[in-house]
């Protein structure tokens, strides 16, 4: 008889066993053996189109997510030293912070900097700074992820010139730049230059590690922003996805094939406090996705359909009021995050709805994480809530409220979910939804519909005194000005000019790729903030009409 | 409160805005008359806009740490002007900070978890 197709059950653990070591064995504690995965011989399994259930066949069985704490504070010394204290405790990925003056390009010693530098996040003027944030940290083993948009190509330029500096060359250099602009338009609101040659630069950065670095995420499409900023959980996904397809128009517009990039397109999502509506945004995210890129973008690598994410646990959950009861609150999202498949993963420390992290309630929030992938058994089978119907259904639904938002892009780009996206911007569309949303939410809590524990209601103990928080002193500040000045001094002055002056011709060029132009720059030690001044005076400046 | 202005601003570098636009539709439907500098304001741009608008009150929102810079030179661009609008400080303020504020000038610092009805009320008591 001849052999009849193959369930998709036997496609999964041909899958399966090609990625799990040979008699590993896994059960609950009480000693109840547990299979990879539950589900009916003919349904969707993890690792099969459209990807529902997760990416890998195997999931966390083979690898399990990685603990990526972000951090990042005062000069690049003290980010560095933070930075090892989280490799000792265990952490597995770096993830890095900028102060506000590196976000938004501008160097330390600028006039709007002042009473900034160092406080949301570690300063970076030049070369210099970066070569001592990544000292004495090996950077062809440990990935990298650095959260910076308007500025993302020069801080790239950066990060690979300090590497090889050092010695890694780029093609080893594993991480991910953030890179998401649309979305700094729509809510996280840093950014320099408008949309249209914001985007050249993102173009030119997935352009560069597309043909040289095959281990670099050149944009994480972040959604998590999104949401802090107060939009719903369906807006998140749906806004994310867009600005997804934006990235992929813009760059197969520039001539790239889909196959050639979507690979390296990685994903950030919000792990909120709506335990199952999270879990079910995760599963709609992987599908949307997957569809997309295969029938509209006509992606065929199996890579390029699996949407891969980070997700952070919600800043704007957390409380000031009673912060012990954030362990809680993050502990829950993050839980959300695993069960809804997570890549990579950072908990937010409880004492962050007042200040950065003190080392002892981030390292709380590392162990956390451990706790849940080594005690709870939790990672042991993959999408374990696949097939339930509340799940499934809010799957389905959640999906159908982010096709509703696309068919508007779709329509307000005439056809283009790139023109859509931009066009969004410029007319406030997403800004005011998202303003919409969070005065709903406001107005729930204000009259009592939703509840916060230790703010509107059970507020006993409120009382008492705040915990220790992290002070960053005036004195970085001061340090960090001293530094740049010495850089000044000490560098060729006239290599700078003639590498800004490169740059200033180049940026005129919509054809050209500005990363060699960049790296040159940088590796002259011409500041951030020259640079970025150098681009805005071809680019132009963006200038925010809000609406209230 | 007919006609009384606000004034309500982002000062220096910080882009979280979903607070301060929040507070905007609380005060207007409050009855007052808002007005929205935007985003990455200094402080003299400020105390310029509010002399110029003749505001009755500024509000500002402030969530990146900067505060204990910000805050008391927007007061101090004020009075240097002859202004004595009085200015109410919203966001992330730890408590030991909060002495300083009000030495400085600052009349009231709302912090997170503050009601519709508490932020009003301090409107409202700033302007009596």
């Amino acid at each position: 008889m001849p052999r009849s197709t193959p369930t998709s059950r036997e496609l999964w653990e041909q899958a399966y066993a090609a990625s799990v070591p040979p008699g590993a064995s896994f059960q609950t504690m009480s000693g109840v053996p547990v299979d990879g995965v539950y589900g009916p011989d003919d349904g969707e399994f993890p690792g099969q189109y459209p990807y529902t259930r997760g990416p890998y066949a195997s999931m966390y069985r083979s690898r399990l997510w990685t603990m990526r704490m972000f951090a990042g504070f005062g000069t690049a010394d003290d980010t560095n030293w933070r930075f090892k204290e989280i490799i000792r405790a265990g952490g597995n990925g770096l993830s890095t912070a900028f102060d506000m003056p590196t976000l938004l390009g501008l160097d330390s010693d600028h006039r709007m900097s002042l009473g900034e530098v160092g406080r949301c996040g570690v300063a970076i003027d030049t070369l210099a700074d970066m070569a001592d944030l990544y000292a004495g940290i090996d950077l062809g083993e440990i990935t990298t992820s650095m959260t910076i948009n308007s500025p993302a190509a020069v801080i790239l330029a950066m990060f690979v010139a300090q590497a090889e500096q050092a010695g890694t060359p780029r093609a080893r250099l594993g991480g991910t730049l953030q890179n998401d602009i649309l979305k700094e338009y729509q809510a996280q609101k840093e950014f320099v230059f408008p949309p249209r040659p914001s985007m050249r630069l993102v173009r030119d950065t997935i352009a560069f590690a597309a043909a040289e670095m095959p281990r670099w995420h050149s944009i994480s499409i972040s959604g998590y922003h999104i949401r802090e900023a107060g939009s719903t959980a369906a807006e998140e996904l749906a806004f994310t996805l867009a600005n997804g397809f934006a990235y992929v128009e813009l760059a197969t517009k520039a001539g790239l094939p889909v196959d050639s990039f979507a690979p390296r397109l990685s994903f950030f999502f919000n792990a909120h406090i709506d335990f199952f509506e999270e879990i079910a945004k995760y599963r709609a995210a992987r599908r949307i996705w997957a569809r997309w890129l295969r029938e509209r973008y006509g992606a065929q690598d199996p890579r390029s359909l699996q949407l891969r994410f980070h997700c952070q646990t919600a800043g704007v959950s957390l409380t000031a009021q009673q912060p012990e009861v954030n362990i809680v609150r993050t502990a829950i999202e993050a839980l959300a995050g695993v069960l809804g498949g997570a890549q990579s993963l950072h908990t937010n420390s409880m004492d962050e709805a007042m200040a950065l992290p003190t080392e002892k309630a981030a390292r709380i929030a590392l162990r956390t994480q451990q706790v849940i992938a080594h005690e709870t058994n939790v990672a042991n089978v993959a999408d374990p809530l696949g097939g339930s119907f509340f799940v499934e259904a809010l799957t389905d639904e959640l999906e159908r409220q982010a096709e509703e938002l696309f068919a508007h892009l779709d329509e307000l780009g005439d056809g283009s979910m790139l023109e859509g996206a931009i066009r969004g911007i410029e007319e406030n569309w997403f800004q005011g939804r998202i303003a919409d949303s969070a005065f709903e939410l406001e107005r729930a809590f204000n009259d009592g519909r939703r509840i916060t524990v230790g703010v509107n209601r059970f507020t006993e103990g409120n009382e008492e005194a705040q915990i220790d928080l992290l002070k960053v002193g005036a004195e970085d500040e001061q340090r960090q000005r001293k530094r740049l000045e010495q850089v000044r001094q000490d560098r060729d002055q006239s290599a700078v000019d003639g590498a800004l002056a490169r740059i200033g011709r180049e940026a005129a060029d919509p054809e050209v790729n500005l990363m060699p132009a960049l790296i040159d720059a940088v590796s002259a030690y011409a500041t951030l903030g020259e640079i970025m001044a150098t681009l805005e005076a071809e680019f132009g400046r963006h200038i925010e009409v809000p609406v209230i | 409160m007919a006609g009384e202005r606000i004034l309500i601003a982002k000062v220096g570098l910080d882009g979280h805005d979903r607070g301060i636009k929040v507070v905007a539709r609380m005060l207007r439907d409050a009855g007052y008359e808002v007005i929205y500098t935007g985003l990455f304001q200094t402080p003299e741009s400020v105390a310029a806009a509010a002399i110029d608008e003749d505001v009755d009150a500024i509000g500002l929102s402030m969530l990146s740490g900067a505060h204990m810079t910000l805050a008391p030179l927007v007061v101090a661009e004020l009075r240097q002007r002859g202004s004595e609008i009085p200015v109410i400080l919203g966001g992330i303020v730890p408590d030991t900070d909060l002495g300083a504020l009000h030495a400085a000038g600052i009349r009231t610092v709302l912090t997170p978890g503050a009601t519709a009805e508490q932020i009003v009320g301090e409107v409202r008591a700033a302007l009596a």
